[in-house]
């Protein structure tokens, strides 16, 4: 009973801080500054960067052109308004708001194709293209370079009172109350599921593709979001100073809104709050200053550099990362259960996939199959006409020499590249023109050669996106909902730690465990969606005898239920897993049968030994 | 409807534009491709080549010495630039470089606009390049016509560098793989601060050809950066025919679009910008590999 208190008070601490300081800070200003209306700007810039925030502090997506929403929804609020259309302010910001996220499908749909540099370049273009739209072909409706003054402010009516937000006070009541309200809805979003899952896109989005979340459509919803925030900011600053400038749209806007993000934080939600505080109040302060005033843009230019370089956390990242005592990691990692059955066993057992139904549908006979598929790159053939047939709940090993085409195999298998040609079919549906996101809703997934983690997140947070994709499907826009609060994750997630070993660090940043620790979340990860069936690519690369013996154990114990195909070097491992091996050599399937028949095939011998001899 | 006389000496406006930008977008292209850094500076120094034709100019009607200074300050400013600052990024996030080459844009302009003032000064044209020039049909300034010349010129030279060069071998190997190129040793650090300096070099040149043609104000540049990105959008990335052709299509879309309403003139690149996103992705010379 305490504790859940205890944990509601530290959930809404932020919010409390939030209304506190939006009570008292306008006081100071009007107190040391003369008025409100610096910090009702600062305000204004903040509920442009809630959103920016969230989209390349939280997603990692860099835009350059936010000023198109920005200005599409100050713009369309003040046409309305001062057109004579409209006399309902809080509408037409509605409107706005609506034309900015319209906006930002299409132009989202456009930019999201490509990623990191091509992003930012085509965002920025996209801005340019508004600007210039505002500018001369819309200037009948925009006023082209003379903006459109005169939007009024809005009112509320109840019973007998009537109040317009129109003033130096009154304005910043308005706008702190909508900054106040994006800042709940934004940390709502960062403590939901959808958050964790942009978090781990902008850490890894091909993991978190993998893993089976639908990383494009979570983009396109955060980027639309982020255009929300923008128009309503847009909207407001028309309101407030009742004049809509051209220039909102102009790359200076989308500009100093990233350097007002870095410079205050990202990821940090009122790092653009802090940034915009320093470069108003820098620049208000420098053009004062009569040596240097012309420099003003230079020195904030200057410092942005310096910030970008040094503190590339931001104001607020920084003194929270000093703020924060780093904890002693536990030294060694747990212990992995010998073998038997466990308590884990149920919540683990695999998540029985959607029934198979639809003309797709063929009789399920075996969990995966593989026909005649293949693959080349080039003239360069890497898998031909591989075919493989696993029945539920077997364990097949794939061998051969380095270069065979094992690693492709795995991949295509995954979906994680398109077959040539050939079938793949899982647990009787056709996968093969599925994308890997698909495959891995259908209860495939994959542990990967290469650790591919979410670093900067703890294990417990690694651990839960996994377990999530399967529990939420492709999509699911639950923003009101924790993401910790799923009874059935949490508990996989428990018994995987447990499983796993890593009990004792499960809230330590995956960044600081040991390689031996990475491999066993790397094997965790594809765990926790629960599923039928299991790619392992070399899952005992680079460890040590003692933690390949743990990692062994691992595959013993949580592959009980579930079809495995396993790649690996290590022949011990193999023959002793293993219940049946295919052995690969140059893109085609040399051999096949039990660990006894390919030991004593003598096509087999010849192959490896002259594949050793030729090397 | 336009006559064949605007529509001609319009086409022709094109060409010299769209060669200037190829030329500046294939500086920037190199620089992509090679550092995979991204240079929103790249303006900036364009600018900066401009201000150079416009102070050598000024006093003196030597296009080759302005030429040749602007080639040198951008040589230092690209040398400055990749040993003092880039460098420090490329192990960092493309989202830092981006950052952190934006903010050098923005100090480079201010401290341009804090030496020259803020307005727009004309910048006169050299002596060989007055007149006009009668092409019997048409009519059209004699410096335009030099200027297609001139560009021409230098993007074969850059041409010959890149694809007839050793040091062009490795650049254009760099760009397709970066690591395979430093593995078989060859100093990949030297090949990166030769090709950062290569870029700034060539948006320096443009800017010097380009200040005749209209005068010098600070900001010139943040237009020509984003017309370069969507030269290399259409393009694609690290391709210098992409630069070439993506910068003629953007000269002559805005050429063309002016003859008919130059408020659309602006858009229409941005049209076409976008239906190559549509159809091809990786714009029209580009490969799948990078970015």
């Amino acid at each position: 009973m305490l504790k859940s208190s205890r944990r509601l008070a530290l959930r809404w601490l932020p919010e409390l801080s939030m209304a506190a300081a939006l009570a008292i800070l306008p006081f100071v200003f009007a107190t040391w500054l003369g008025s409100v209306d610096l910090l009702t700007r600062i305000l204004i810039w903040g509920i442009f960067g809630l959103g920016f925030d969230l989209l390349f502090g939280r997603t990692g997506l860099l835009s350059f052109g936010q000023g198109a929403f920005y200005g599409t929804g100050g713009f369309v609020t003040a046409y309305l308004l001062t057109g004579g259309f409209l006399t309902n302010v809080w509408l037409a910001m509605a409107i706005g708001i609506a034309a900015a996220a319209v906006f930002s499908i299409a132009v989202g749909f456009l930019a999201l194709r490509r990623v990191g540099i091509y992003f930012a370049m085509i965002t920025l273009a996209f801005g340019e293209l508004s600007y210039f739209l505002e500018n001369s072909p819309l200037a009948r409706w925009t006023g082209g370079e003379n903006g459109l003054p005169g939007v009024p402010a809005p009112t509320i009516q109840i019973g007998d009172l009537h109040y317009a937000f129109a003033g130096s006070w009154p304005g910043y009541q308005l706008v702190a109350g909508f900054y106040f309200f994006g800042f709940i809805f934004a940390r709502f979003v960062v403590l939901s599921p959808v958050g964790s899952v942009l978090n781990a896109i902008r850490q890894n989005p091909q993991r978190t593709a993998a893993l089976g979340h639908d990383v494009n459509a979570y983009k396109l919803a955060v980027f639309v979001l982020a255009a929300v925030f923008a128009g309503c900011a847009g909207a407001l600053l028309g309101i407030f100073q009742s004049y809509m400038p051209p220039d909102a749209f102009a790359l200076e806007t989308s500009g100093q809104l990233v350097i007002q993000t870095v410079i205050g934080g990202a990821g940090t939600l009122i790092g653009p709050t802090v940034g915009a505080a320093i470069w108003l109040t820098l620049r208000d302060l420098l053009q004062q200053v009569p040596a240097i005033g012309d420099l003003w843009k230079f020195i904030l230019g200057a410092v942005f550099v310096v910030l970008v370089t040094f503190m590339p956390n931001g104001v607020v990242g920084t003194i929270g990362r000093l703020a924060m005592r780093p904890r002693q990691k536990p030294e060694s990692a747990g212990h992995i259960r010998d073998s038997g059955i466990s308590g884990h066993d149920a919540v683990l057992a695999p998540r029985q996939a959607p029934a198979a139904s639809g003309p797709g549908a063929a009789p399920a006979g075996f969990a995966l199959e593989a026909r005649a598929v293949c693959k080349s790159y080039g003239g360069i053939h890497a898998v031909e006409e591989m075919s493989l047939a696993l029945p539920e709940g077997s364990f097949h090993a794939v061998i051969g020499p380095n270069g065979a085409g094992k690693s492709t195999f795995l991949r295509l298998l995954k979906r994680e590249e398109p077959a040539d040609s050939g079938q793949i079919m899982l647990q009787g549906v056709d996968i093969t023109a599925a994308d890997v996101t698909a495959a891995s809703q259908h209860g495939l997934a994959k542990s990967y050669q290469i650790n591919q983690l979410f670093s900067s997140l703890t294990v417990r947070q690694n651990l839960r996106i996994g377990a999530l994709a399967r529990q939420r499907g492709r999509l699911r826009l639950d923003i009101f909902r924790a993401a910790d609060g799923f009874a059935e994750v949490e508990a996989v997630v428990a018994a995987l730690l447990d499983e796993l070993g890593l009990n004792a660090c499960a809230d330590f940043p995956v960044d600081t465990l040991a390689y031996g620790e990475k491999r066993r979340i790397e094997l965790g990860l594809a765990l926790a969606s629960r599923p039928a069936v299991l790619l392992l690519d070399e899952p005992l690369a680079g460890l040590s005898p003692a933690e390949r013996a743990g990692v062994k154990q691992l595959i013993r114990n949580l592959g009980k239920g579930r079809t495995i195909v396993l790649v690996e070097h290590d022949m011990d491992a193999v023959f002793e897993l293993a219940e049946r091996i295919t052995v690969m050599h140059e893109g085609r399937k040399l051999a096949e049968g039990t660990p006894r028949e390919i030991s004593n095939d003598p096509l087999v011998k010849q192959a490896y030994l002259g594949g050793m001899a030729a090397s | 409807m336009p006559t064949l006389s605007q529509f001609l000496s319009q086409a022709f406006n094109g060409i010299a534009l769209g060669s200037l930008l190829a030329l500046i977008a294939s500086g920037l292209s190199i620089i992509l491709g090679t550092l995979g850094v991204l240079n929103f500076a790249h303006g900036a120094m364009f600018m900066l080549g401009a201000y150079t034709a416009f102070v050598v100019l000024s006093h003196w009607d030597s296009f080759a010495a302005a030429l040749a200074l602007g080639a040198l300050v951008l040589l230092l400013v690209g040398f400055a630039t990749e040993r003092g600052l880039v460098r420090y990024y490329y192990a960092r996030p493309k989202e830092d470089q981006i950052l952190v080459t934006f903010g050098l844009g923005i100090m480079i302009v201010e401290a341009v606009r804090y030496v020259f003032g803020p307005l727009s000064q004309p910048v006169p044209l050299p002596s060989w390049g007055r007149g006009i020039v009668n092409f019997g049909f048409f009519i059209y300034p004699l410096y335009r016509v030099e200027v297609i010349g001139i560009v021409a010129v230098l993007l074969f030279a850059f041409y010959l560098l890149l694809y007839r060069t050793r040091v062009g071998l490795v650049v254009r190997a760099g760009i397709e793989d970066p690591l395979m190129v430093e593995l078989l040793g060859t100093h990949v650090q030297r090949v990166f601060l030769f090709v950062f300096c290569l870029g700034a070099v060539a948006a320096g040149i443009a800017g010097v050809i380009y200040a005749p043609l209209a005068a010098v104000i600070p900001n010139m540049g943040e237009p020509f950066l984003v017309q370069c990105f969507v030269v290399v959008v259409i393009g694609g990335l690290g391709s210098f025919v992409g630069a070439l052709v993506g910068g003629i299509i953007v000269g002559e879309i805005i050429s063309l679009t002016t003859l008919f309403d130059p408020a659309y003139a602006q858009a229409a690149i941005y049209a076409v910008m976008t239906a190559v996103l549509i159809v091809r992705p990786r714009g029209l010379f580009g490969t799948m590999g990078r970015a």
